[in-house]
Parts: C-alpha cells; structure tokens; sequence
C-alpha cells in the first residue's frame, strides 16, 4: 500500500528549489487547472476526489468550499492553517520543509477555484526557519509567473505571503487563527457567522489545513475520481501519518486509507514495531486529543475486526471502544509507560493552551489538571476519579470552541480503559 | 418576523434576535441567566455559558437539533426554531456545571463582598450552585491591585466576562486596562503601573456581574440591602444624569446607573455624577425606584424561593416552589 | 498541592528611545503593506518578533510601546497581544533561550530527563537565568517534533533527538560560539 502522491518528490535532492520541482513534473497539475479548467471545474473534481480535511476534523473539502459566501461583494480569501501544534503532530512541518512548492501549487489552485486573490499561510512561530523556506519558494514561483499578476498569461492573479504565529496551539482552530492573523489575542469566534461568510476581515474566508491543499494538486493532476479509487470507502486518497513515542522508525509516513493498523505499527515499512522489544500498551492514534485505544482495541475493533487508517474505521465503535483519524498523530505507548502520567501531561497542555475566554475550558482544563497532578503525586482520592469523569463531561460540548472537548476526551478515554492503573496510583 | 418558541412558548421576533433576546421579551422564567451578555456592550456574550440552551428543532426548513448546546445570547433565532431551556434536563446539568466552574476558583468572600446582595453570580449560585465545594486545591490568588483611586479590583472575584473591558473601549477614548495572559492565569490589568481615569470609567463598576470592580468611594460603607435606591437626576454636562442615589435617610451613600430588570444599566453615566456628587442637593429626588430583581437586594432575603430553582431578574415571576 | 498564585506584576515604562534600524523599519512598513489598508494590525505578531529580537530580546513597556505607535494601535493592544502567546518575553532573558519540550511524545521519550540534566548542569530551575546572563531555560509545550524528540529549541532554532550528554555539548558550543559565527537568519530575514 506504499503509494506515495503527496511526498513522492520528498526525498529528491534539491526538491525545494523551484527548477528541480518543475523539472519533476512540479506545477503541471497548475497549468492544467489554470490553463484548462474553469475555476468551478476544479472545484468540481475536489468534490469528486473525496477528499476530506486533514487537520483533524475530516470534513469533506469540496463541501467547506461551495459554503463560501460567492454573492458577496468582498474580497475572499484562502488561508493555510499551518499552525501545527497538536502533540504527536508533525507531518505539515515535514511537507512544508521537504516541499514547499507542493504546497504553494495547491495554494494557486485552490485559490483558483475559490476565486481567491490573496492568500495567507498561518504558520507557527515556532517555525521560523519554514517562514524563510516558503518565502523564498513564493518568491521564485511569482519570478516564474506562477503567483503574482496575470498568472501563466491567464486573468487570474494571486499573492501568497506567510504569516507567523507565535505560540498559541488555539490558533490552530480557524476563527481563533483569523483572529491572530488580524493581529489579537487568539480567541476563538462565536459561531454563527461562520467564516465561509464572515471570516478575515469580515470577509467571506476558507480555511484549510497545509495538507489537504497540498492534496488538491495530485487531485488536479490525476483528476478526482482517478483519486477518489485511492483509499478505502469514504477516507480517499492517502493520508500523511506522523508516528512517534515508543517505536522503532518515528517519523512521517504517506499511507493509502486502509492500511490495517497493525501492518502500520509492525510493518518495517513504517513504524518498524515497538522499540526495545517491548509490548504495545496503547496508542492515541489522530494526535493528543482524539481517545486513547489500549493494544487490543487498536488493533482490532470491538467485533474483532482488524482496525483500519480510515476516518471510519477508527471511529468504529463510537467513544465506547474507538478513536478518530484526527490529524494523523499517532503516539505510541510501550508497556512501560504510565498513562496516569501521560493524562496529567496531556492534561496540563490543553490547561496551558486554553485561551481562558469560555468558563468550562478556562476553569475546567486547570482543574483536570490539577486533581490529576495530586493523584500522580501520591495525594490522590478514589473519588477523584468519577470527580474527573464528571469534569470531563461538563466541558465536553459546552464551550465556544472544540479546545474544551479536545481536553475533555483525552481523560475521558484514559479512565475508561484504564481506569484500574488509576485506581492502583490512588491506594 | 420570525416564530420561535421557547419552553412551549411562542413568540415572533425580527430577524436578526437572539434566542435570549426573544427570551427575554417572553419574560418570566424562561429568561436565560446572563452572566457576560450585556445588551447595551457590542460584542459582548458568548463567554460564561450560563446562558446554554438545547435547540431542539433548528428551524421549519431545517428540523434538525442542534447537536450541541448553545449560547442563547449569540445564537440568533430561525424560523420555526424550538428551543428548550428550563424544560430541559440536560440544560439545567449543564448550568450547574458552568456555576460550578465558576465558583471554583472563586473567593466566596461574600461576607466582606460590596456586591453581595446584588450579585449576578450569588444568585446563578442560589439557583445551580451545589451544597458543597468538590475541589480541595487552593483557589486561585491574584495580587490585590488598586486600578485609580475610585475602583477596586479583586481580580480573585472575577469571572473573565470581558464586560469592563467592553465598557472601556466603547465609553471611553483610549482604553487603559485590557485582558491579559491567558488560560486559568488570564487577568484584568492595566498592565503597568498606571491609574484608570476617564469620565466614564466608573461604568465599569456597573456592568462587573460580581464584585471584581467596585467603588472605592462606597468601600464598606453599607450594606447594598440596607439603603433605599432613589430614581435621581441633576443637570449634567456629560451624561443624562439619571441616577439611581443609594440612600440611609437623608444621606446618599452611593451613585449608580439605573439598572434595568436585567440587571443593565439604562444609560450610562459619568464619574462626576457617580463619585463626586454625593450631597443630596446636587439631585433632585424623583422617588423610590423599585428593584425588579428577585434577589437579597430586594428584600434581603431571597423570597420564597427554594433550593434549585432560578432567581429571575423579572419582578414577581419566581413562582413559589411546592 | 500546587499553589495557586498568580505571578504576574505590573511593569514599568521606562521612556527610554527605541526605535529600528532603517533597513528594519523597511522591512517593517513591507510586512504591513501586506495586509489591506486599515488593517496594519495585522501584522502585529510579525513585528513582534522582529522587535523583540532587535530591540533588547523581550518586550519591554517601552518596546511595545514604539511598535504600538508604528501600527497606530492603542499600546494596551500590544500588552494584550504580547501577553497571550508564549514566545514573547516580557522581562529580560538570557542570551540563549533553552526551550525543552516536556509534552507527551518528548515526555515518554526523555524529555523530562534532559530538562532535569539541564537543571543540575546549570543549577537553575525553569523560568531562571544563569548568573552569567548566558542561558535562561524555559519548559515548552509542544514543539510540533515529535518524531524526534526530545525536542529542544534554542532561540527558535531547532535542537532534536536531545539526551543528557547531547544537551551538555550543545550549551558548551554555544558558550565557545562567538558574535561572527552568528545564528541563523533572524525574523526580519525570514520575509521576502
């Protein structure tokens, strides 16, 4: 199942530069978008693709795209979400510094079926040497008339400029990332109006993950259906999987929808199985936030079939004994590994990275927090536990923005499989 | 217009209202708690959640629930919407659990509190709060900072509702405290060492839900329960001048705005009618104004309430509870 | 039981002159001719973080205070703003900036480890500046490098696979590293 269309000119040397890549076959899928498609044509073959967000909520792109407000007489705008921040996440970063120019071909082209002039790509302070790499990558494109005015000799014209965050993981949620890049604090929207009508400036706006733009130009290239075969039911095409914790080969992996879990931890194709020789424990398989899967699970559902990389099959069995697909952060536990401490970890992160507006997350992120500080530390109650199951619960769906619910699950989930090593850290 | 109906009860509004406006015309206990909305304050709500409601049907067009609850104050009404809020079991769970989230870190310094007896959270707390606390960890400690000589912050008491904020900005020219940091250690500041002084900043006051901001001119000199409210007005260069003047006797003990049975201020008004004015020749008395809220303000004691029912801010509307 | 008090404290402003080079402030008014007019706030965050490695490394009251007045924003919008995200500095840091990352992935793979190894080494706790005014060390969250953490950023650039003897090597080629050796590109370098 190694077929690779996003990262198959990954690892060519040279691959950044704007020749190597055209030399390639780089840019062909934005000529023929450009030259031979109208923008509603290429819109088009998204939907058929299939393709779904890659960020972590699998919304179907085509879709997000025919909600933008067309009617308006504002300009649009595409924004990047590269503020990668999840933990366990780190594929955009790896596609972002290997191919630049992937990206930015399926900037144009999806700027082109949204009919968008002016595009930012939101990315993470932290990244500050990929602001220069995609800088210089936009600055060659436009030498080569593939951004800037009148592009390929068409009417279509486009600027593309990148734009720092500076550490704020709630910038990865999309209004609270068009806050920031109009230059406040990063506090996510009320919604409605959704950004498809009022989002930067008050503008109608699509945001989008680094990876799902990058996929539009395979798409193009192959055209929709050709891509709508890859993959397995509805989780088309293939999915950058970004694999760390207690394995073998930590990294980033292009794999085809489908591929059985178990072929992907074991398989020295990817993950190379767990390090040390060790048993698996657990694996939070679509980055921190989604439910944490003990082995048995993970590997098979809850009818005893083997668990899948799709959207779907990871969800199979709902809260109860499944997870999601998420961004593709798959963490890998050993059996050594303590998920008492790792909740309080995860849990003190999402307590860090609350913006503090809404009254569960602000309140209920630090309280998980620090009750299950005391039960790491030997101070805990047994009646901590349901008090945490309770917390969870009510954050889980109250508050302005799915922070609180990305919180809520990861302990939720821990004390649901495993709640007896809770226990045994309390007595 | 649009037809919305609310705990089995309709009502048709202008496009463009929110469910808890359209609640609020209703009137009675469907009326949502609001603990950061505030009317008269752009952009406010949306914050504290205790305003969640269950919209049960979306709209005629669309009959789908919506899958999670929502802020009623920044959920504008569809057509044909169904929105349950004091019949709803999961509504009132919810609710308890935001009041809970509030208190946590709260002081409950109620006793040495100017607010008490006024408070929008005493009473979200009367209503949904629980017999006794879950937490065992130190609450929350902020530095004790005075912002100006004429308001007190207890930043411990706050509940992060942006309405001061808000109020700065849109009252007056150049806002000089702001929210600041984020998360559970978020704070209002001015940030550095500097004194709040515009004519309007005494609003801040009046629109604080709880006890965050008060008068360092009325600082424990009574409580709010033993003073008679007098509608009041005088001749004023800045403002209305439509007061109410908080008064024992003859002596007037503190201004505010005249607050509405929601607890907001009818008009704004300036510092000089609210902290300099404090002579009962500078008014002229119009007469008693009736507090339309049901809370220990009203009669020093919350009337014939019980346990797990609601305060509604609407006179006469608590209904006596079997 | 963890305490539960708030540091923060009021600052000061100084009045002392900041102000960017002419080559900077180039830079700067290109980065707001990126947005549309009216919306020079916009670019906020950029010239942060080109003023706060320009102009003293960390924000002062004063710094802010000129980059407010440069997009025309009132400067308790910048103190909003600066205070919100996590790479600026409000008081002053060390010259090297040691960033570990002490999330989850890092966590299970020694990162908790190389933040106490950095401790004892340096004898400072997190949030500390050594005497020498050389190294401050910080504890972050997620640094998006999982894959191959530990994860250590200094003075944002990437430090990865740390351990305890790595780390040790990488704060002594940084004490030997002189002025001319520089570091990589700075922020203002970073745009086109």
């Amino acid at each position: 199942m190694g077929r690779a269309i996003l990262l198959d000119k990954a690892n060519i040397p040279g691959i950044r530069a704007f020749g190597v890549y055209r030399a390639h076959g780089g840019y062909n899928a934005a000529g023929k978008g450009l030259l031979e498609m109208t923008p509603a044509q290429v819109q088009q073959e998204v939907i058929k693709s299939g393709l779904r967000g890659r960020g972590g909520a699998g919304f179907p792109t085509g879709l997000k795209w025919s909600f933008l407000d067309r009617k308006s007489t504002r300009p649009r705008y595409l924004v990047c979400n590269a503020d990668e921040s999840e933990p366990g996440t780190f594929k955009d970063r790896y596609l972002m510094e290997k191919l630049p120019h992937l990206l930015i071909e399926g900037l144009i082209l999806s700027s082109y079926a949204l009919g968008v002039r002016t595009c930012y790509i939101y990315i993470r302070g932290e990244f500050k040497y990929l602001v220069g790499i995609l800088e210089t990558a936009i600055r060659e494109a436009k030498k080569n008339n593939y951004l800037g005015e009148k592009i390929l000799g068409t009417d279509f014209s486009l600027e593309i400029y990148v734009h720092p965050g500076a550490g704020a993981y709630i910038c990865g949620e999309e209004t609270a990332l068009l806050e920031s890049l109009e230059g406040k604090r990063g506090n996510p929207r009320i919604k409605p109006p959704f950004p498809a009508y009022k989002g930067l400036y008050d503008c109608p706006t699509v945001v989008n993950n680094v990876e799902t733009l990058a996929a539009v130009a395979p798409v193009i290239g192959m055209g929709g259906e050709t891509y709508s075969k890859l993959g397995f039911g509805k989780s088309t095409g293939t999915k950058l999987m970004s694999a760390c914790g207690n394995i073998n080969k930590p990294g980033v992996y292009e794999i085809e929808m489908g591929l059985p879990v178990e072929d992907f931890i074991y398989s020295d194709e990817y993950c190379g199985g767990i390090k040390n020789g060790k048993m698996l424990k657990a694996v939070i398989p679509g980055g921190s936030s989604v439910p944490i899967l003990p082995a048995d699970l993970i590997l098979n559902t809850s009818r005893g079939e083997a668990r899948l990389l799709t959207y779907e099959s990871l969800a199979e069995g709902g809260f109860e004994s499944g997870s999601m697909l998420g961004s593709g952060g798959f963490i890998v536990y050993d059996e050594d590994a303590c998920i008492v401490r790792n909740t309080w970890n995860l849990t003190r992160f999402y307590r860090h990275e609350s913006c503090g507006q809404c009254s569960p997350c602000r309140e209920g992120t630090g309280w998980m927090e620090r009750i299950l500080y005391r039960i790491e530390h030997g101070k805990g109650r047994m009646s901590d536990i349901d008090l945490l199951v309770r917390v969870a619960k009510n954050i889980e769906g109250n508050t302005i923005c799915p922070l609180g619910d990305a919180a809520a699950w990861p302990v939720a989930s821990a004390i649901r499989h495993f709640r007896g090593e809770f226990e045994a850290h309390i007595k | 217009m649009l037809k919305v109906t609310i705990d089995n009860i309709e009502i048709r509004v202008e496009e463009g209202t929110t469910i808890l406006q359209a609640a609020r015309m209703i009137g009675g206990k469907v009326v949502p708690p609001a603990m950061c909305y505030y009317s008269k304050l752009k952009g406010s709500g949306g914050k504290c959640r205790s305003c969640l409601v269950k919209v049960v049907k979306g709209s005629a067009k669309d009959t789908r629930p919506m899958p999670k609850l929502v802020a009623s104050c920044s959920t504008p009404v569809q057509d044909g919407m169904v929105v349950e809020n004091t019949i709803s079991e999961e509504v009132q769970e919810a609710r308890k659990g935001v009041v809970e989230f509030l208190l946590i870190n709260h002081p409950l310094d109620c006793p040495v509190c100017d607010q008490a007896g006024e408070c929008d959270l005493q009473d979200l707390s009367f209503g949904f709060g629980m017999e006794e606390t879950s937490t065992v960890e130190p609450r929350r400690e902020y530095p004790v900072v005075d912002i100006g000589k004429l308001i007190k912050l207890h930043m411990n008491r706050c509940i992060h509702c942006y309405r001061c904020v808000l109020a700065a900005e849109q009252l007056t020219k150049k806002r000089a405290h702001g929210m600041l940091y984020r998360g559970d250690t978020m704070e209002i500041s001015t940030f550095i060492q500097t004194a709040i002084d515009s004519d309007f900043s005494g609003n801040m006051i009046d629109v604080c839900p709880v006890g965050a901001l008060t008068d360092r001119t009325f600082r424990f000199k009574s409580r709010v329960w033993f003073l008679n409210p007098m509608n009041a007005h005088r001749e004023c260069s800045k403002c209305g001048g439509r007061v109410t003047a908080w008064m024992f006797g003859n002596e007037i003990y503190r201004i505010t705005g005249r607050k509405d049975q929601f607890g907001e201020v009818e008009e704004f008004i300036c510092n000089e009618c609210r902290f300099e004015k404090k002579d009962i020749n500078d008014w002229v008395i119009e007469g008693e104004r009736k507090i339309k809220r049901q809370s220990v303000i009203s009669g020093n004691h919350y009337e014939h309430l019980k346990k797990g029912s609601i305060i509604h801010p609407i006179e006469g509307t608590t209904e006596p509870q079997e | 039981m963890q305490d539960n008090k708030i540091k923060h404290h009021l600052f000061v402003r100084e009045n002392k002159s900041v102000a960017f080079s002419g080559k900077t402030l180039e830079k700067v008014n290109s980065l707001i001719s990126r947005y549309p007019e009216g919306r020079q706030k916009s670019a906020l965050l950029p010239v942060l973080h080109i003023a706060q490695e320009e102009l003293g490394g960390y924000l002062s009251v004063d710094v802010m205070d000129y980059v407010a007045l440069l997009l025309n924003l009132n400067p308790m919008e910048v103190y909003e703003v600066a205070t919100f995200y996590s790479m600026f500095y409000l008081e002053q840091v060390g010259k090297y900036v040691l960033e570990v990352c002490h999330t989850g992935p890092c966590a299970i793979c020694g990162g908790e480890e190389v933040l106490q190894h950095i401790k004892d080494y340096l004898h400072i706790d997190t949030g500390e500046t050594t005497p020498d005014g050389m190294f401050t060390l910080k504890e972050v969250e997620c640094l998006g490098a999982c894959g191959s953490g530990p994860s250590m950023q200094v003075n944002t650039e990437f430090y990865e696979h740390m351990t305890a003897k790595q780390v040790e090597k990488v704060i002594e080629d940084l004490r030997q590293k002189t002025e001319e050796e520089g570091s990589s590109k700075g922020w203002a370098e970073q745009f086109s």
